[in-house]
């Protein structure tokens, strides 16, 4: 009789530590996923609202723009089909370059302007995005196109 | 020529390894003791050419033999001879040589210091390794060979990624795999007595203190890859859970977990089934680790180029491994019976709840980390998970973890009282209790989270204190004779928990008190961060063996009086032109003050970084106490005087015991 309540006592607090761990880790799982969007999707409307999420493709030749804080920069992101007006304050990566990918974690505005929290940086000069070169090869199409494209840009 | 002697010694190796890995534990099985003798010399001879073969590799890249493709995409004649050194474990194929290599020296140990075993124990065990190896081998060969030829011969190489020359490309990928790989001998201990069908203390035993090995090395090389990403990579962060970091924690997590519960088991005979599952697990995270990073499906500064075959032979060697032990551990496990009872409330029930927790946390980080790529690959959108989530699931899961490793060394096996605990405890508690509410004042400003990861570190202090109390009580002597008297490997447990302690304290003082500020400088320019006020005095150029620098020089005071001069570097690699950031830091006890530089902006100024990190050194002293705490609870003599004691027994009867 005593050995079962044990028995009882046992299961019942792995249980229990169990439940709770699983509660805690999906809850914030659910809260901290950060979706992934191309500019076309943006354009399209599909993204949500007063939530972070991610943009990837490239770095618009000569849409960089500093302000005069010195600070904040402002640049497009485009997947050549369409393309989203990004501000960001910060310390841009080293290897954030015009006509290179990029990908981007914030939140867009009513206005349209995606706000960076975060510019992602890269390790490789070479290396795009996988994300940004998806976004870019979405849009045009064709795998031909992509596969092109792809090479193209680790030039 | 010399590349060519490389491979030949590769594919013999791997020949070796085929036989290392078939006969010897054919020879166990049928008692066959010709095969069973085979295991030693067989290991030997496969660590000749696994070290002829890896010794030719580095020798190509320290002369700069270019017709070696490897050679010639990762090194660079202008490259120091260090970093030509260090880059032969810079590519795909060179880190899977490293990890061959460590398995190699691995298998090398188990056959010398594997004399007090029984014959066919180490037979299986070496047996297992030489699967292992044998598995890695042929990966080299068939999709990853380091030595293959590139014609025509280009005149210099394609340069070492910038960001990988630094000191910490020589020190951390091989204290890291020295951990990862370590792993396989607990593993291939446990699969050992799998198939042996006996699983008992002296297994525990036996496997011990490699795992304590490899768990200290483990600890050192996660530890140099967080500082050196925290100096390298600009940003200032210590751990981003980024997926690679993840890879490498998560073997970290379970090895913890197995290296208490191994305690138990060697000290009380209780959680057998457990532990050999636990040892399974903690190998196949490290392979798990493995096929993450070196598949291309993470993208990280670890991955390099992809190539599908890879992936597809990593993941098919996974699922033999993974499947197959766990295949052996459901038919035989059952047998093996769950060992000596203990009541709820005893030192075996917290090492339980240790247990439990540490493998919560390896779940979630698992999750976290697998999640959105099972997505990706299912074609499901592509998502991300956050630190956000990490420390979200993180603190509340280590908080108890870090309560209990308070009582848990004091509580006594079998059975024990809670108002016994209380007794011994209550003054810990509440000298801990008072200085976590009091001290966070001293640093400036009172913050609740603060108060609360000091109490958690003061409280692990404290009763560390009561438990080395406890512990002397019972020897009546000099003080310095006390400490004596206690084992190496009780100090090696102290040393560890405090390290706990000191790596909270590191963690709460940063994520309390660090300011990062960003700001445009012209030179003249003043900035005050944490007390500390910098000046921008001016910029000038800098050569470097393999680039070109722009230097900035800043002059750091507090309340006027001269601290440091610091100076940041922006540079350009002569060979590739890649850009990098040099961070300048002034590393101390109290903290790190810290500088970067960004872009230079209009009119001669520039965007600079400035950081305040107090106590951050705290986070990596913290993991060095806990790996040398390993270290002393290895040097203890039981380890010793054991094996020197199961020599002079006549072979088997050290199984009998």
């Amino acid at each position: 009789m005593k050995a079962r309540h044990r028995r009882f006592i046992w299961i019942g607090a792995g249980v229990a530590v169990l439940g709770a761990a699983s509660a805690l880790v999906l809850n914030a799982f659910q809260s901290n996923l950060v979706f992934f969007f191309t500019p076309t999707q943006i354009a399209a409307n599909e993204v949500p609202r007063n939530r972070a999420f991610r943009i990837g493709g490239l770095v618009e030749e000569k849409s960089l723009a500093r302000e005069s804080d010195g600070l904040t920069v402002r640049f497009v992101v485009t997947d050549t089909a369409a393309s989203v007006p990004v501000v960001y304050k910060g310390i841009l990566p080293d290897l954030f370059k015009e006509g290179k990918g990029v990908v981007a974690q914030g939140e867009i505005g009513s206005d349209g302007v995606f706000r960076a929290s975060e510019v992602l940086a890269k390790h490789d000069e070479n290396y795009m995005p996988p994300a940004a070169a998806d976004a870019v090869n979405k849009a045009r199409g064709t795998t031909a196109a992509a596969e092109k494209t792809t090479k193209t840009l680790q030039r | 020529m010399i590349p060519e002697i490389g491979n030949f010694a590769l594919i013999l190796a791997l020949l070796l390894a085929l036989v290392l890995g078939t006969l010897p534990i054919i020879g166990a099985a049928r008692r066959i003791p010709a095969w069973i003798g085979l295991a030693r010399p067989v290991s030997q001879g496969l660590f000749l050419f696994v070290v002829t073969a890896w010794g030719c590799l580095a020798y190509s890249f320290i002369v700069s033999d270019f017709s070696v493709l490897n050679v010639a995409t990762n090194s660079n004649s202008q490259l120091p001879v260090y970093y030509r050194f260090a880059a032969t474990w810079g590519s795909h194929e060179g880190s899977m040589m490293l990890w061959v290599f460590m398995l190699a020296i691995w298998t090398l140990a188990v056959s010398l210091k594997s004399r007090h075993l029984p014959d066919e124990m180490v037979a299986r065990v070496l047996g297992v390794m030489g699967l292992v190896s044998f598995g890695f081998l042929l990966f080299l060969l068939l999709t990853s060979n380091p030595f293959d030829r590139l014609f025509p011969v280009p005149a210099d190489g394609r340069d070492l990624n910038p960001l990988l020359q630094d000191p910490g490309m020589v020190a951390h990928p091989p204290m890291l795999y020295m951990g990862y790989v370590g792993f396989s001998v607990a593993f291939a201990f446990a699969i050992a007595a799998l198939m042996g069908g006996r699983l008992d203390a002296t297994w525990a035993r036996w496997s011990r203190p490699w795992t304590t090995l490899a768990w200290s090395f483990l600890s050192i090389g996660i530890m140099i890859g967080s500082w050196w990403a925290y100096y390298t990579l600009g940003w200032g962060g210590w751990w981003f859970w980024d997926p690679v970091e993840n890879a490498s924690f998560m073997p970290w997590l379970v090895g913890t977990a197995l290296l208490h519960s191994l305690a138990v088991t060697e000290k009380r005979g209780a959680f057998k089934n457990w532990t050999v599952l636990l040892a399974i697990c903690a190998f196949s995270l490290s392979l798990i680790g493995t096929f993450l990073v070196r598949s291309g499906v993470l993208t990280s500064v670890h991955a390099f180029a992809t190539d599908p075959r890879r992936g597809v032979f990593i993941l098919g060697f996974l699922i033999v491994v993974i499947g197959g032990s766990l295949a052996l551990y459901a038919v035989r496990a059952p047998k093996v019976g769950l060992g000596s009872r203990f009541d709820l409330m005893s030192r075996e029930t917290m090492l339980l709840a240790n247990n439990v927790l540490l493998l919560a946390a390896t779940g979630s980080v698992l999750l976290g980390t697998l999640y959105p790529l099972f997505l990706d690959a299912l074609n499901l959108g592509k998502i991300s998970v956050g630190p956000p989530y990490f420390d979200a699931v993180f603190v509340p899961l280590m908080t108890p973890l870090v309560f209990l490793m308070g009582i848990g060394p004091l509580a006594r096996w079998k059975q024990t009282t809670l108002p016994d605990l209380w007794h011994l405890l209550r003054w810990a508690f509440a000298i801990s209790v008072v200085m976590a509410l009091v001290v966070p004042f001293a640093a400036g400003e009172w913050k609740p989270l603060v108060s609360f990861g000091l109490l958690l570190a003061f409280w692990v202090v404290a009763a560390t204190v009561v438990s080395i109390r406890e512990r002397m009580r019972s020897v009546r002597s000099g003080f310095f004779a006390q400490i004596a008297r206690q084992p190496r490997s009780y100090w090696g447990m102290v040393l560890a928990h405090l390290g706990i302690a000191v790596f909270v304290v590191g963690v709460t003082m940063v994520k309390g008190y660090e300011t990062e500020r960003d700001v445009k400088m012209s030179i003249g320019d003043t900035v005050s961060v944490g007390g500390y006020t910098f000046r921008f005095d001016g910029i000038s150029q800098q050569r470097g063996p393999n680039y070109q620098a722009i230097r900035g020089a800043f002059t750091v005071t507090r309340k006027g009086a001269y601290v440091e001069n610091l100076y940041p570097e922006k540079r350009q690699y002569n060979a590739g032109g890649m850009p990098m950031t040099n961070a300048a830091i002034d590393s101390g006890l109290l903290g790190d003050l810290y500088v970067s530089m960004g872009e230079p902006v209009d009119g001669g100024a520039w965007v600079i970084r400035v950081y305040s990190k107090p106590f951050i050194t705290w986070l990596w002293g913290g993991f060095l106490m806990m790996a040398f705490g390993g270290f002393l609870a290895l040097s203890d003599r039981r380890y010793r005087v054991g094996a020197q004691r199961d020599v002079a027994l006549p072979r088997g009867s050290a199984a009998a015991r």
